[in-house]
């Protein structure tokens, strides 16, 4: 009887681990499936003239220079729109409204924008930008992009300050630093390699972001470094060309893929270092 | 000598109280700011309800109620219906769901408790990075690899092999097109996978080993331990970040625009085409004419906006929950 029931036991252990085990290699199995394909499909699609080059009409040779030109210039002034006030909007989450009722309700408001749909926050920018401007333009998709940036470096930042020890405000306020001298020269100091993790996780964030982009910077098939007109960034590039039914724009679009991924894959691993070397501190 | 001090010190403390003036300037100045930026946070999110709500006006005062439940889809005449892109919304992040919970958690269990110690942290560290790719990779790679592959080998045979059951050949009937819900579906439960046994591992470990331990000691084994204990513990924070998930997948755009072929209608078998909310206003907003078409669009997505908001809501009342209690313990 026990006998029995032992067996029972182990036969149940082993049956559900070994399902647990199939779940994982199922699981890890299709993510080694898509980065390989990627990592094959998009190198045999990279070539110098990808730097170089215009997209390209179908049919001739091209590169993607004018979308990865279009993608670093929106990201860029994205991250130097919404990090200051990501950070400033933290701080004072964690410095000054840690209690107060406020800061739960912009807590909460700010988790929802986290994982928000981003887009709705294209077409918040749709409304709020190119309806008004009356065209789609490089600015609005930058704005698309901060409002993405905000909500991560808000989160970041504030877990990261409220990691800094009272004792550190303490001493500071007791040689009659005022607060706002504290909270710049020692928290935020104390704060830096997170709060730098936070900014990097944030453009690892909007660098692979399409939706918001579809319908306020749209696309732009030549060089431009108007920020008033519509301006190419890869991900947009790599929808309309993964969609069109021409074999070049295929292979264009699977190196896209790739210089995305890369982009990504690096600014994550940047931000696993930096959170590495906090530890340590 | 007092005239010395007298005359110095008056100087002086007059110095003191300027600075110690424009320290208090600063410092309420960099108060409101910090305020102000907080307050921005609000005002964006403000901003989006009315951008949208506005936005949607005109369908809404055009449709009504009616919105909600019509099928009807027809840029033409200008009718707009939203029902069939609220189902397949809803389907599509339903059956992800299905199946990347427990294959997610199988994950967890296999990363906390299973996996050979040397593995553990490479293998965690690489699903962390996995959920942060982009979602376009995904839907390219289901357009050029998985579709013809599924299209040509799998659907077929499934297709034929359900042929003579009464409720499966229905569910699975059709041409097989390769793109549609069930492409879409399974697409998205690969993208959210990685979020999902990442969030749930972060959760197993903080169950306390002194409880497995104590389990172990009562002579449990490991999949005992794991469903009586772990689980268990760890419910309110897997649910939590499952639902985390789910809002993910409801609003998620570019993995399912590529696969989901863009079909504003409810099939009842999952192998046709189909759309999401998300989907309709990717591929038709640029191209919408007409104010009533562009409103049509803006109104699903405030549908879409609400039902994310209120399944984040309510992962974050789960989450917040979860974060109580574990500061409760470490006090």
């Amino acid at each position: 009887m026990n006998r029995a029931l032992y067996m029972r036991r182990r036969r149940r252990n082993r049956f559900f681990l070994a399902l647990c085990i199939a779940a994982a290699a199922f699981g890890i199995g299709w993510l080694a499936l898509i980065l390989g394909t990627l990592l094959v499909q998009g190198f045999a699609g990279l070539s110098p003239t990808l730097f170089t080059l215009m997209t390209p009409p179908p049919g001739s040779n091209g590169g993607l220079a004018n979308a990865i030109l279009g993608s670093v210039i929106m990201s860029a002034l994205a991250v130097v729109v919404g990090t200051p006030i990501g950070i400033f909007a933290g701080t004072w989450l964690a410095e000054y409204g840690r209690h107060a009722r406020f800061a739960v309700l912009v807590r909460f408001v700010n988790d929802i924008l986290l994982s928000a749909p981003s887009i709705l926050v294209g077409l918040f920018i749709y409304e709020l930008f190119v309806l008004h401007m009356g065209h789609f333009s490089a600015i609005a998709g930058a704005a698309a992009l901060a409002v993405l940036v905000i909500p991560v470096v808000v989160r970041t930042t504030e877990n990261m300050l409220l990691l800094v020890p009272n004792t550190l405000r303490e001493a500071a306020a007791a040689l009659g630093t005022p607060r706002s001298f504290v909270i710049r020269t020692v928290t935020w100091r104390a704060a830096r390699a997170g709060i730098v993790t936070g900014v990097l996780l944030a453009i690892a964030r909007i660098s692979g972001e399409t939706a918001p982009l579809l319908f306020t910077a749209l696309n732009n098939q030549f060089w431009n470094t108007d920020l008033n007109a519509p301006m190419a960034s890869l991900p947009a590039v790599i929808f309309q060309f993964a969609m069109s039914p021409y074999e070049d724009w295929h292979r264009l679009a699977w190196a896209g893929a790739l210089l995305i991924t890369f982009a990504v894959l690096s600014m994550s691993i940047l931000a696993r270092i930096f959170e590495a070397k906090r530890m340590t501190q | 000598m007092m005239t010395y001090a007298a005359a110095t010190a008056n100087p002086m403390r007059g110095a003191v109280d300027a600075s110690l003036k424009r320290f208090a300037r600063t410092d309420a100045r960099f108060r409101y700011f910090t305020f102000g930026a907080a307050c921005l946070v609000l005002l964006v999110f403000t901003g989006i309800i009315i951008a949208l709500g506005n936005g949607a006006w005109l369908a809404i005062r055009t449709f009504g109620a009616g919105f909600l439940t019509s099928t009807v889809w027809n840029p033409v005449t200008e009718k707009f219906g939203a029902l069939p892109a609220i189902y397949g919304t809803l389907i599509t992040s339903a059956l992800a769901m299905l199946v990347a919970v427990p294959v997610g958690i199988g994950i967890a269990i296999f990363l906390t408790e299973l996996c050979p110690r040397p593995l553990r942290r490479p293998v965690g560290i690489a699903i962390e990075l996995l959920a942060g790719i982009p979602s376009i990779i995904y839907g390219i790679w289901g357009l050029f690899v998985f579709a013809p592959f599924f299209q040509q080998t799998i659907q077929p045979w499934i297709i034929a092999s359900v042929g003579d059951i009464p409720v499966l050949s229905s569910l699975l009937a059709g041409p097989p097109y390769g793109i549609g819900i069930f492409t879409a579906s399974l697409i998205l439960s690969i993208m959210i996978l990685p979020f999902i046994s990442a969030v749930t591992r972060d959760v197993f470990e903080t169950v306390p080993p002194m409880l497995k331990e104590a389990a172990y000691g009562l002579g449990c084994t490991t999949w005992e331990v794991t469903k009586n204990v772990v689980l268990p513990y760890a419910r309110s924070g897997v649910v939590g970040g499952g639902m985390l998930a789910l809002g993910r997948a409801l609003g998620e755009t570019m993995a399912v625009t590529f696969v989901i072929g863009n079909a504003h209608r409810i099939a009842v078998s999952v192998f046709a085409p189909g759309t999401t909310i998300s989907a309709s206003i990717a591929n038709e907003f640029t191209e919408a004419l007409g104010d009533l078409y562009v409103s049509s669009l803006v109104a699903i997505g405030l549908i879409l906006f609400v039902i994310t908001f209120l399944v984040l809501a309510a992962a974050q009342l789960m989450l917040r929950g979860l974060e109580a209690r574990a500061g409760g313990h470490s006090q």
